[in-house]
């Protein structure tokens, strides 16, 4: 019989994440390469890990074609050079991809049917433009199961703004400023690189070296923000400055059940305590993290305010700022995305939750005063997914020192 | 020493305009501990299909990219430089296309100056330097690596070499003296000397990184990154780079000029003194013992300038464009398309050689092969045969035991030829004998389906005829291989005035997918190679029988290289075998061939040389001289230079009469023949450049084969 096992989250890595396009750094760099180097500096990180125990690799696209196709857990494994013993497969979730691949694998932890494994994602959307060749079915539009709008992202956070007219533009400006503001600290202070992957890519003027994400606009003013287009609609909010942009970028984290990690040393960054999915109406899925939020306490036996550190995708700096107005957090509260967002970083679509776990990771460390915090993101057609994970380094009595 | 800077390379550089120049890009790479690495990626701005080269532009691009570099590293600005190339691809050497347009020994000299004068700016740029070897690496682009302080290799790169001395010439900037100095004499030996001899072999990543070529070895998947995170280790004092092969005062003094001779002595014994580039390659990799790079490089400068100007080279680029370009497209082939699928073989005979073709088309082919004989025990010895081989590529890990499990049951064999019925391809491998050969295709044709392929491997026996018999002689053709069936790498494919296009396709097609070189060929007696190899057979026998002894023959054509002597070559196809090949072209061409009964007496004694318990030859056999002179002396005996002329000018004739004869299309095809076929050398360029150079052509038809001739500048 299998037992319920605790889960354990060992480390996360990530490429940097790329500008999308002909003139992003990953514009000759396949897909399925960029997660293939996560997962090998991922497994060079933790050379104790021994690769025949791997039970399982998911990797999540959000466009499984070309080279986000053919069974991306499967074909990076064999690419990473794992033993041909070691099983793989896909996962698409759209945004919550990489999330998705976290929360099925742990749960086969949890079950007992893996002792390690491999959760992680890739978005080359430069090579792969959101919804390309897709082909929705024509009864969405013609019984009205969802808008036309709906299939947008950007109009998708317009209506965010509709709905909760507290929500002005004015306010999604100042936390993208903020966002870029953290990240060029926490870049200062050393808190992002320790978790990248440095990716050698090929240009036309020879090779060159990723080191670096390469969206972070850290010059960014109000006044900068304030006069960018709103693509989606005429004197509308969204603009290229609110949101996330189009990157390419992958993540791979390991999980391991609490027993293996103790037999092998293996590092425990976090401690997985519950998750949850929730779906809301598509044409509004900037809000999806509420319900999901609500369903993962209601699960985890936890309130809000148990929870001591957010890391929030920032697909639309208006949707973070629903969540939080939903919960009665301030906009700068510091528990928020200490290290800054998509917004600033950029949001590789099915790659991006492992970096917020990335993140949540090492504010864990930082926050022995913290016991409880979350990842959540909001994804396309009307969805929202959250996973809360306990601090293994928790400390009663750090409470007062930190905060 | 040589001031390269003082050198005009600028007629060098226009002798090249049209050069696909290789470019040196720059990019500056942030390593882990913070300091500034310069990447140079040369890339000529092709796929992989067209390797990068180092022509004079590519260099002369190289050398003032490492200049503004040497700027950039005093300034404080770099603190290292680094060299890598576009995707599975470093570079493949000089640009051989140019090197052989060189007009004269000043330029060519100048090609060897110029890629000292590029390369030895590694060693003054002022900051560590680096080679990451990520792909294809040949001849100067194993230089470029060489002159850095540092390299590592990928484990996957396809191959490494430093063909020079196969190609005529030797490692000549820098290779020479920079790598005994750095994996040490018998090593290098290896590298530049023993490889490119052994039919150009070449290293992959893990043997280069085991000579010592490299200092570290990287998987591919991460083979850049994990590259440069060793560099920077290399920067900070953090990896420590060790050199065991690097060679001591010891190796110096005891092991360097005993290697060099060991190697020498070796060479002479098995290839002759002729070829020049193997000896001139010794020569310098002994003086590379001591002395300064500086001088090692002036030396280079040198026998590069001789052996580039010379005649070997140029004939031996010949023959390699022929090996490389020519032997994949045969002259005369028809469209691919018109050749039959062939799903299921027929082989007729279950000897030997019948055994050997059904392994073949197995191997190459995975379809049914049938072999068929006269009873059921030579079946059975020969299917035994084709298992144990099949067994022996399994137990030497070339072919995995689901592969070997395959090949066995795809072969197998009958008594009935109606298990011909359905095969598109049925080869014979009877007794030489042309009535034998006639009824036995007459017979299997009763089985067999109107358009099936039927094959011969006649060598003497005319393949027309041997379809004399047959009710669709459209479908017969000559499929002539060389012994070891499994190693040459020709077939003389024989297209009589019946076969058809669909069927000479076919054969063409069966010989590219069996991985041989196929030439078309007139049914003519002997095709090429045994009629080249008869003429000069017949005319040394011919010498002997006319009262010159063995010796004086098998010195004679000592100048022409060859891999074996012509009465080494008679044992080793075996005297009786010779004999019967001398008798057929005799009868062939009664005036132009001779025939030899002391042949046939010396076949029936058996040996010609004396050996020892090894085999090696001690010398001439002394009933077998006794055979020879029994009889006295026929004749006059023949001076060396006597003989070696007229077997010139017999040879110069030969060919100029199957040219006339379009025996094969061209004087290149007779050449790849010989070369392929018969192991006749690359500095001869096969035959036809070297007739032209010793003036036989001249003599007997008052022209060249070639215009102009394939000779050296000065």
């Amino acid at each position: 019989m299998a037992e319920i096992a605790e889960v354990v989250f060992v480390d996360g890595v990530r490429t940097p994440f790329g500008r999308a396009g002909e003139k992003g750094m990953y514009w000759q760099t396949r897909a399925d390469d960029l997660v293939v180097k996560a997962i090998i500096g991922l497994l060079e990180r933790n050379p104790s890990v021994p690769k025949e125990r791997i039970d399982e690799v998911a990797i999540a696209a959000t466009t499984q074609q070309g080279d986000q196709g053919l069974t991306l857990g499967r074909t990076a494994a064999l690419l990473a050079g794992l033993p041909q013993s070691v099983p793989g497969f896909a996962i698409d979730r759209m945004c919550a991809g990489a999330m998705t691949s976290v929360t099925t694998l742990g749960s086969g932890i949890g079950f007992g049917a893996y002792d390690l494994a491999i959760a992680g994602g890739v978005e080359h959307m430069g090579r792969h433009p959101m919804g390309f060749n897709a082909d929705p079915n024509p009864r969405f539009l013609a019984e009205k199961l969802v808008s036309e709008e709906a299939l947008n992202m950007g109009s998708t956070a317009e209506r965010i703004h509709d709905r909760f007219p507290s929500l002005t533009k004015e306010r999604s400006d100042r936390y993208a400023l903020r966002s870029q503001q953290k990240v060029a600290a926490a870049y200062e202070a050393g808190k992002i690189q320790p978790d990248l992957i440095p990716v050698a890519t090929r240009s036309a003027s020879g090779w060159g070296l990723a080191t670096r994400d390469e969206a972070p606009r850290p010059e960014t003013t109000m006044e900068g923000l304030s006069g960018l287009r709103t693509p989606f609609r005429p004197h509308g909010r969204v603009t290229a400055g609110n949101s996330s942009g189009l990157n390419d970028g992958a993540t791979a984290c390991l999980l391991a059940s609490g027993a293996t990690a103790k037999e092998l040393g293996l590092t425990t960054k976090m401690k997985l305590v519950s998750f949850a999915f929730a779906g809301v109406e598509p044409e509004i899925m900037g809000i999806g993290p509420v319900p999901s939020t609500e369903k993962a306490l209601r699960k985890a036996g936890l309130s809000i305010t148990d929870i001591g550190l957010f890391e929030l995708n920032e697909a639309f700096a208006v949707q973070v700022l629903s969540f939080l107005d939903h919960f009665g957090i301030d906009d700068d509260d510091p528990r928020v995305n200490e290290y800054g967002g998509a917004i600033a970083i950029g949001h590789p679509l099915a790659s991006s939750g492992v970096r917020l776990m990335n993140q949540l990771a090492r504010q864990f460390e930082e926050h022995p005063e913290v016991r409880y915090g979350l990842t959540a993101m909001c994804i396309g057609l009307g969805q929202g997914g959250t996973v809360i994970w306990e601090n293994p380094h928790y400390n009663k009595k750090a409470k007062a020192a930190k905060r | 020493m040589t001031d390269y800077s003082t050198i005009d390379f600028s007629s060098l550089a226009e002798l090249s305009a049209d050069e696909v120049v290789t470019h040196s890009y720059v990019r500056d790479i942030p390593l882990p501990s913070g300091k500034v690495l310069a990447l140079i990626t040369l890339d000529n701005d092709r796929d992989h299909t067209r390797p990068s080269t180092l022509g004079p532009n590519s260099l002369l691009e190289y050398g003032a990219t490492l200049d503004a570099l040497a700027v950039r590293a005093s300034a404080g600005e770099i603190h290292a430089v680094a060299v890598t190339g576009k995707p599975y691809i470093l570079a493949a050497g000089a640009d051989l296309s140019k090197v052989g347009d060189i007009p004269n020994r000043e330029l060519a000299k100048q090609m060897a100056q110029l890629g000292h004068f590029t390369f030895g700016k590694m060693a003054t740029i002022g900051v560590p330097t680096f080679a990451f070897i990520n792909g294809l690496a040949l001849g100067g682009g194993v230089e470029v690596a060489l002159a850095a302080d540092y390299r590592t290799i990928d484990s996957s790169i396809p191959a490494l070499a430093l063909p020079e001395v196969f190609l005529g010439i030797i490692p000549g900037w820098g290779g020479a003296y920079l790598l005994p100095n750095l994996i040490g004499i018998e090593n290098a030996l290896k590298v530049v000397v023993e490889n490119p001899l052994k039919n150009n072999r070449t290293l992959k990543g893990q043997q280069a990184f085991d000579l010592g070529i490299a200092d570290a070895i990287f998987p591919p998947a991460s083979y850049l990154e994990q590259s440069l995170v060793w560099a920077d280790g290399v920067l900070t004092g953090r990896v420590t780079v060790s050199r065991p092969n690097a060679p001591g005062k010891l190796e110096r003094l005891v092991k360097w000029d005993a290697a060099i001779s060991i190697a020498r002595k070796m060479l002479e014994s098995k290839i002759g003194t002729v070829a020049a580039s193997p000896y001139a390659a010794l020569d310098l990799l002994k003086a590379a013992k001591s002395g300064s790079a500086e001088e090692g490089f002036a030396r280079e400068d040198d026998v590069l300038a001789d052996l580039i100007s010379g005649d070997q080279f140029r004939a031996s680029i010949y023959s390699f464009n022929l090996v490389q370009k020519r032997a994949k497209r045969p002259a005369g082939a028809p469209d691919k398309a018109l050749a039959k699928p062939v799903t299921k073989v027929g082989v007729i005979g279950a000897g030997l050689m019948a055994s050997q073709f059904a392994l073949l088309f197995v191997r190459r082919l995975r379809v049914p092969v049938v072999i068929t004989d006269l009873d059921q025990a030579r079946v059975d010895k020969g299917l035994a045969y084709i298992r144990d081989e099949i067994t022996a590529l399994k137990d030497k890990g070339r072919i995995g035991a689901d592969e070997a499990n395959r090949l066995s049951a795809l072969v197998s064999g009958t008594t009935n030829k109606a298990d011909f019925a359905d095969a598109d391809w049925v080869i014979e491998a009877v007794f030489e004998e042309l009535g034998v050969k006639q009824d036995v295709f007459a017979d299997v044709e009763k089985y067999i389906s109107d358009t099936a392929v039927l094959a011969t491997n006649t060598s003497s026996l005319s393949v027309e005829e041997i379809g004399a018999k047959l009710a669709h002689p459209e479908r017969l053709v000559g499929f002539h291989f060389f012994n070891p069936v499994a190693v040459m790498p020709l077939i003389e494919v024989v297209n009589t005035p019946a076969t058809d296009e669909s069927t000479l396709s076919t054969a063409m097609v069966i010989a590219a997918k069996l991985r041989k070189n196929a030439v078309i060929t007139r049914d003519t007696p002997g095709f090429v190679v045994n009629r080249i190899l008869a003429k000069l057979l017949g005319e040394a026998m011919h010498a002997v029988d006319t009262g010159t002894p063995f010796e004086v023959v098998d010195n004679a054509l000592k100048p022409f290289g060859l891999p074996m002597t012509p009465f080494e070559l008679l044992e080793l196809v075996g005297l009786k075998v010779g004999a019967h090949v001398l008798d057929t072209h005799h009868a062939a061409f009664p005036d132009r061939f001779f025939e030899s009964t002391n042949l046939h007496r010396l076949a029936e004694h058996g040996k010609i040389f004396d050996r020892d318990s090894k085999g090696a030859i001690k010398g001439f056999d002394k009933k077998a001289v006794k055979i020879v002179t029994d009889g006295g002396p026929g004749g006059t005996a023949l001076t060396e230079a006597d003989l070696l002329r007229r077997v010139e000018d017999g040879l110069a004739d030969e060919i100029k009469r199957m040219l006339d004869d379009e025996v094969v299309h061209a004087p290149e095809d007779i050449d790849l023949c010989l070369i392929l076929g018969a192991g006749y050398p690359f500095q001869m360029g096969g035959a036809t450049p070297y007739l032209d150079r010793v003036g036989a052509s001249e003599r007997v038809f008052g022209d060249t084969f070639h215009h102009p001739p394939i000779v050296g500048t000065d």
